[in-house]
């Protein structure tokens, strides 16, 4: 007889769950096998079984453990069917039996320790992959995504991310990328490189309706590394950031046209993300050790406080993108910098700081964007069209152009009513609003 | 006697490509061995290698003091490097002619290239100009 229960498990709950669990499943496996792709296959049979049992039966207690034996049955079946899988096995029970000592008491294969998950986000962000592959294994083998949603948040075809999935799990085996966490020498390049990857997931979320699910998983992912890894300030500075940038989503469009931050409905900020995130930023003041990632969460926590664009610490602002500046020098923090000195000392200081930066960011359009608003700010109405101008060619995204085309339209209605400070402010997604990301542009 | 790189490329992605059937793999093998057999018995073996497919390639560099390093080979060229022969030669002629018979033996062409110098640096110093 089913357990009443069974009939709330909806296929979608079940796929949740598999996220969740999935990357811890693979990690273990990964080290009970030690090769990626049976790993990943044996986890992705268990989802078949696992689809088809927990609708029925409801989820287990211990999902995680219920997918690494089953995956890890299946995949020993499968070995031992083919001759091929029958020499890998033999082969692997040495390698198990010498790496975990004679004593099989002690030897709990698979059993998914947390440690696994940690290894394999290390493997997956070693630099001598590139930075799209690395991407691309972190969403397939930590993040649960099937190879297709991979390929749909890269904008290619299923059979090509196949195909670039292969490679990099080739040169990891070929070129023997360890699976291990770093030495504490190498600890903080290295984790550097994976928060990193997943800032990258998360932006590539940001002002795209079809990629959206990204920034969950993104924000997802940072948080079991925050738990893997609870002393590391940076890891918690990423969480911070993303969820502080992620509140303010909500209010950040309106029918589709980009929002300012000066104009956002600040009641449809996400008070519960704030919360946590302002939590995490306040920890990681008392923790004193600050970090690119820190401060930038710092940044998005004031942002965050202020009741009004107006009512915003500005000079805080300000000095935070001092201390920003002085550990990560990018003209794209510069950049920000002088956009909030602009806040505080007024237009003619933000020009000023925009024109010295401004030959490092000719090609971003978020420069000419920033130049633009603050030469209308000071009435030059003809320099800031031909910044706009300049910063519509420039623009990737069909949100922040409709969003110049907008300021370039209302610079040509104003002609020369110019009011004492425009609406459009600043640059479509900059005021301290840009991901610092585009620093790596 | 110099000594020449016979390096065999291979074009990309080959690797992954199906494994040979077992006869032709065996015939394969049984060319190979006798060809490196006869460069053993003339003197001309030095050393060989079968390198992994350039997929797994890493290029280190350094970027103003900074170590950089970029998945992949050097250069994205249709073909890259898949192994080689480093042999034993009294000239260029003599090199060609082994490259010729490696030719035959695996079906994939072959780049010749003399090497100035061999072993390490500290043991050169001497030859060098100025000593």
């Amino acid at each position: 007889m089913a357990p009443p229960a069974a009939t709330h498990w909806r296929a979608t709950d079940v796929e949740h769950v598999f996220r969740e669990v999935s990357g811890q499943a693979v990690a273990t496996l990964v080290r009970v096998f030690g090769d990626i792709t049976l790993a990943e296959d044996a986890v992705q049979d268990a989802f078949v079984v696992a689809t088809d049992r927990w609708q029925r039966d409801g989820i287990p207690p211990n999902p995680a453990g219920w997918i690494v034996t089953t995956a890890r049955n299946r995949a020993i079946d499968d070995l031992r069917r083919s001759a091929r899988g029958r020499e890998l096995h033999a082969q692997l029970g040495v390698v198990a039996r010498t790496s975990h000592g004679p004593d099989a008491a002690d030897w709990e294969e698979d059993v998914p320790m947390s440690d696994d998950q940690l290894r394999l986000v290390f493997t997956c962000c070693h630099p001598a992959l590139r930075t799209e592959n690395q991407v691309a294994l972190t969403l397939r083998l930590l993040g649960g995504l099937s190879v297709d949603e991979v390929a749909r948040s890269f904008l290619v075809s299923e059979s090509a991310m196949a195909k670039r999935l292969v490679r990099a799990k080739y040169k990891i085996k070929a070129a023997k990328i360890p699976y291990r966490v770093p030495a504490e020498a190498d600890l903080p390049e290295r984790l550097r490189s994976v928060l990193s990857v997943l800032y990258l997931i998360y932006n590539t979320g940001v002002d795209d309706a079809e990629r959206a699910a990204l920034r969950s998983d993104a924000i997802r992912l940072a948080r079991a590394l925050v738990e893997l890894m609870p002393d590391e300030p940076e890891a918690a500075g990423l969480l911070a950031l993303m969820l502080l940038s992620e509140s303010r989503v909500p209010a950040r469009t309106a029918g589709g046209a980009l929002v300012l931050l000066r104009d956002q409905d600040r009641t449809k900020w996400d008070r519960t993300m704030i919360a946590e995130g302002h939590a995490i930023v306040r920890a990681c003041i008392r923790r004193d050790q600050p970090g690119p990632f820190q401060l930038q969460a710092a940044i998005q926590a004031v942002h965050c406080e202020a009741g009004s664009f107006e009512a915003t610490d500005w000079s805080q602002i300000v000095s935070l993108y001092e201390h920003l500046f002085s550990v990560m020098p990018t003209p794209v923090v510069a950049l920000n910098r002088a956009i909030a000195i602009g806040e505080v000392e007024g237009p003619g200081a933000a020009l000023t700081a925009l024109d010295a930066i401004a030959p490092d960011l000719d090609n971003y359009h978020l420069m000419h964007a920033a130049r633009g608003a603050t030469l209308r700010w000071l009435g030059q109405q003809d320099a800031a069209l031909a910044a706009y101008e300049r910063a519509a060619e420039l623009a990737v995204t069909e949100i922040d152009q409709r969003f110049l085309a907008q300021q370039i339209k209302e610079l040509a209605e104003d002609g020369a009513l110019m009011p004492h400070r425009p609406g459009g402010s600043t640059g479509p997604s900059t005021a301290t609003d840009a991901p610092e990301s585009a620093a790596n542009q | 006697m110099s000594q020449y790189l016979l390096s065999a490329h291979a074009g990309q992605g080959q690797d992954h490509r199906e494994p040979m059937a077992p006869e032709i793999m065996q015939e394969f093998m049984g060319r190979v061995v006798a060809l490196e057999a006869e460069m053993e018995a003339s003197g001309a073996f030095a050393f060989s290698g079968r390198l992994a497919d350039a997929d797994a390639a890493t290029v280190v560099r350094s970027n103003e003091g900074d170590i950089v390093m970029t998945d992949g080979p050097f250069v994205e060229a249709k073909e890259h490097i898949a192994g080689f022969y480093i042999i034993e030669a009294d000239d260029l002629d003599a090199a060609l002619a082994w490259a010729s018979k490696v030719v035959d033996a695996i079906g994939a062409p072959i780049e010749v290239r003399p090497f100035v110098a061999t072993g390490k640096v500290a043991d050169q110093m001497h030859e060098m100009p100025g000593n």
